[in-house]
């Protein structure tokens, strides 16, 4: 442990909130928790609310592992993770169906699905277990924060192409639809989703050609 | 032809590396190497050139969709003039389908080209002539009041998600042709199935008779009236609502001999896609629980998009299989799927387009089995005869 005090907000530390947004992160740099990417974003009602429910696990449950990792025998570790992750992904799922129990109905078992999701397995095993509770919260806070961008955009584009509505509101005039324009069925397909997905992953690398793997 | 040429190597030099326009290269030897054979020279070793290079492949193609483009055209109008209880001179007839076809191929066209061009331009490499047959084949397998927004949406996605992300034209997974379908078919599905799209100006609703439901005679089967198939001359001719191209089984086999005969085209395939789909049809005629499972084995090759598909789409060089047994695998299976999900799958009123995407997704996994047989098959031999010489 170092004598001197680090500030709270030292560029390492706010580089561990910063970076997952861009250069790495979770979904389109790491591709991970596809899935529920996939699977929520038809709409961006449910799809914010599955960001804040990853934003408050991920935070918190990232909070709780540093605080007892020099505690927890290395060979159980998985299963300490996943205890703390299903604990916090049960609350927050209650709160749901306590508060908005429509949208709660809307995501049905994707938020149990935040257990299985890798994003958090993955800050919990490679960061949490290593570092502080406080750079552990704010990885965590960044990591879901890089998460919720690529679902808000993601959903952005379903709903507007495929639903017409933004946030549930008709953007769309119906006079455009008088001249023969439709909404795109496919876009409201997972399928379509993946495809977003990609063609984000295909701009993000064609401006960052850090990003590209070399043979 | 003379001043042509000498207009273009005057104007060359503009292009090369250097001149004033050298970022319209690849632009300038697209149309240099349409117009004349490319003057490009081998300078090492060996080589057996051919005059057959890849446009003069596809040019090929392209005249083989004629005759198919051509009847359907012409049917266009037929089955018009049928809906609103009018006869109609051939001319009359062929001309109104030509007014209503020429928009949706002009559309491919222009949107698939601007695209292609614009990629070859950003990447600095040649125009691939890929799209001069796609180009060809997205307006045929369309429905003919298919909005022309739509062609062109389809047309980009086609190009952009089908081809250019894998790398360009050779790259592709999927028939490029048939994505352009497939994201219509799953994006705008009322213009892509029901009744009332296969007919022009039905949608408009204008005058129609009563007795005229537009209905393909696969949704026909589908709804379990077999009885109003059309007669089997008429399925061979292709009197018979449908997508643009693809009702004459005559055309498309006149396309299916150019193919052959110039060898563009793979006869493995074609064969074995119409043996899978008898083969189907005829497990289906043995259990025949129902009428549809009755409708004859070999009538089902005339129908819907299922000719088609064999000869045009399920042969793409670059999304079929590569090795002799995998093409057999592959057509095999091809066939045998499109009836599968045609007959058995209510959803789906016709598998050919969904049997070919299942396909091409799977036909590097059968080459990669085909020649991993082949290696054990040839190691084994070398085994004996090392034992041979101890």
């Amino acid at each position: 442990m170092s004598s001197e005090k680090e500030p709270l907000f030292s560029s390492k530390n706010i580089k561990l909130i910063t970076e997952p947004l861009g250069s790495s992160n979770p979904i389109t740099v790491q591709v991970l928790g596809i899935c529920s990417a996939l699977a929520v974003t038809v709409k961006m009602k449910p799809a914010f609310v599955m960001a804040i429910s990853v934003m408050v696990v991920l935070a918190v449950s990232n909070v709780v592992i540093s605080l007892i990792r020099n505690y927890i025998p290395p060979r159980i570790r998985i299963i300490v993770q996943l205890v703390v992750i299903a604990a916090m992904v049960i609350l927050v799922d209650q709160i749901l169906k306590a508060f908005v129990y429509d949208i709660s109905k809307q995501l049905s078992v994707f938020v149990g699905l935040i257990i299985t999701n890798c994003i958090l397995m993955g800050r919990l095993e490679a960061f949490a277990m290593g570092n502080k509770p406080w750079p552990s919260f704010l990885d965590g806070l960044g990591n879901a924060a890089g998460y919720s961008i690529i679902l808000l955009i993601v959903s952005f584009f379903r709903e507007l192409l495929g639903s017409g509505t933004i946030w549930g509101f008709k953007v769309i005039p119906e006079s455009v639809y008088d001249f023969g324009y439709q909404n795109n069925g496919l876009m409201i397909l997972p399928p379509m989703a993946l495809i977003v997905v990609g063609i984000i992953i295909w701009i993000q690398r064609a401006r960052n050609k850090k990003l590209i793997e070399t043979k | 032809m003379k001043s042509l040429r000498g207009y273009l190597d005057k104007i060359k030099p503009k292009f090369e590396k250097g001149g004033k326009f050298e970022k319209f290269h690849s632009t300038f030897e697209a149309f240099e190497s349409f117009m004349f054979v490319p003057d490009t020279v081998t300078t090492k070793g060996t080589h057996i050139r051919d005059a057959n290079d890849m446009k003069r492949t596809m040019t090929v193609v392209v005249l083989a969709l004629v005759p198919a483009l051509l009847f359907g055209m012409w049917n266009v109008g037929y089955q018009h003039f049928l809906s609103i209880g009018q006869e109609s001179s051939l001319w009359q007839t062929f001309f109104t389908g030509f007014i209503s076809v020429l928009p949706i191929i002009v559309v491919s066209y222009v949107v698939g080209l601007g695209i292609e061009f614009a990629f070859a331009q950003y990447r600095g490499h040649e125009v691939n002539e890929g799209f001069l047959v796609t180009g060809m084949l997205i307006p045929l397998v369309l429905p003919v009041d298919v909005p022309l927004w739509m062609v062109a949406l389809a047309t980009a996605f086609a190009v952009i998600i089908g081809k250019e992300v894998f790398g360009g034209t050779g790259m592709n997974i999927f028939n490029p042709a048939l994505t352009a379908r497939a994201f219509l078919f799953f994006a705008y599905p009322s213009y892509m199935s029901g009744n009332e799209v296969w007919t022009h100006g039905m949608m408009k609703g204008e005058g129609i008779i009563d007795s005229f439901t537009g209905a393909t005679p696969l949704a026909e089967a589908a709804a379990g009236n077999i009885n109003n198939l059309p007669s089997v001359s008429d399925m061979f001719f292709g009197f018979m609502p449908g997508s643009i191209g693809e009702t004459s089984t005559l055309a498309i086999l006149i396309g299916a001999a150019i193919l052959l005969f110039t060898g563009v085209g793979s006869a493995r395939i074609m064969i074995s896609t119409v043996v899978g789909g008898l083969v189907m049809g005829l497990i289906l005629n043995i259990f025949a629980v129902n009428p549809y499972m009755e409708v004859p084995a070999y009538q089902h090759l005339m129908l819907g998009g299922f000719a088609f598909g064999a000869v045009f789409m399920a042969t793409d060089p670059v999304s079929a299989a590569q090795t002799a047994n995998g093409k057999i695998i592959y057509g095999f299976l091809i066939g045998f799927l499109a009836i599968l999900i045609r007959v058995l799958n209510p959803a789906y009123p016709e598998g050919m387009m969904l049997a070919i995407l299942l396909m091409n997704v799977f036909a590097p996994l059968i080459d990669h089995y085909v020649i991993e047989s082949n290696i054990s098959k040839r190691l084994k031999r070398v085994k004996v005869q090392v034992k041979v010489q101890e």
